[in-house]
């Protein structure tokens, strides 16, 4: 956590006469590491369903009959993940100041690793 | 002129929400790359704001229609069982049919060599296609939570455009291969 005091005026005096009030960075940190979570939770789920049976099985009865096959469980789990943890942390942190950089890198680093996740040639790779 | 139910929902989810998308995207990082200090008014950041909003959250709106109508919509026509298990039916076709889905058709190899666009175009873009909303919605929730002072912050303002830049990544491979796979084995 930081007790970073922003001065945007004095960055850029053509807000001056905004009057914007400073605002704290935890539901910018939010916002930015929940992406990730989502995305790395996506690509775990297509790597876990090519690797187990029982976890193609449990993903594929999130389709609620409409023949998704087990992509609805993937997608679904994933989109509840994204929302939750933007939920969460955005409660968690809504008055502090959270480093902003970090939760960038923090969310970049979960979103590639879940972009390789869910690419082809490495997920098939953990086929039984 | 005519389209099939399945062919205008193709169209909806590809053409349609895809070209707003686009269009949204290119407004999205045309107003954010340019928000610099020094180079608005005070009125112009307050009209360049609106214009912002609009744009991500169209964005943001659309990539979660266009996930939603593919996943749940059209791609259970793509990977309907109709062929059997050696995908018999669809010797001798030229194309996707009743009897053979797209998915049975471009694994059977009856059109040629069509295996790969499954394996790989469509494996890959099912899945990666998600990453697209998520990144588009939290770059709108930042936009609109920071309003003008991204103008102020640039570090703030780069990393924003970076989660949109790979939220387009995301749909250009989404929506590429959608584009040929619906080429080689379109949804009829």
């Amino acid at each position: 956590m930081t007790d970073t005091i922003h001065h945007d005026d004095e960055v850029a005096p053509e807000l001056a006469d905004l009057h914007l009030t400073d605002k704290p960075d935890g539901p910018g940190a939010a916002m930015m590491i929940s992406a990730g979570i989502g995305i790395f939770v996506l690509g775990f789920l297509t790597v876990l369903a090519e690797a187990s049976t029982g976890a193609k099985t449990w993903l594929q009865k999130w389709e609620w009959g409409q023949g998704v096959g087990p992509l609805a469980g993937k997608t679904t789990v994933a989109t509840l993940s994204y929302f939750l943890s933007l939920a969460i942390l955005w409660v968690i942190w809504r008055e502090k100041n959270v480093n902003l950089k970090t939760a960038f890198y923090i969310g970049l680093a979960l979103g590639v690793l879940g972009a390789i996740g869910t690419y082809p040639t490495f997920f098939q790779k953990f086929a039984p | 002129m005519e389209l099939s139910s399945r062919e205008t929902w193709a169209v909806i989810h590809g053409l349609i929400l895809g070209t707003v998308y686009l269009l949204a995207f290119g407004g999205a990082l045309a107003g954010l790359w340019s928000l610099k200090p020094g180079l608005v008014t005070t009125a112009g950041v307050k009209e360049r704001m609106r214009r912002l909003y609009v744009g991500f959250g169209a964005m943001a709106i659309t990539a979660w229609l266009t996930v939603i109508t593919g996943t749940w919509i059209v791609y259970p026509w793509y990977r309907e069982k109709l062929a059997g298990k050696t995908f018999e039916k669809c010797a001798g076709l030229e194309r996707p049919s009743s009897v053979c889905s797209p998915r049975e058709f471009l694994l059977s190899n009856a059109g040629g060599d069509t295996e790969e666009w499954h394996h790989y175009g469509m494996e890959w873009k099912e899945h990666v296609a998600w990453a697209a909303p998520m990144l588009a919605t939290s770059a709108f929730l930042l936009v609109l939570y920071y309003g003008p002072r991204l103008v102020s912050r640039r570090w703030l303002r780069m990393s924003v455009i970076i989660m949109l830049v790979g939220s387009f990544a995301a749909a250009v491979v989404a929506g590429a291969f959608g584009a040929f796979i619906n080429k080689v084995a379109p949804i009829r």
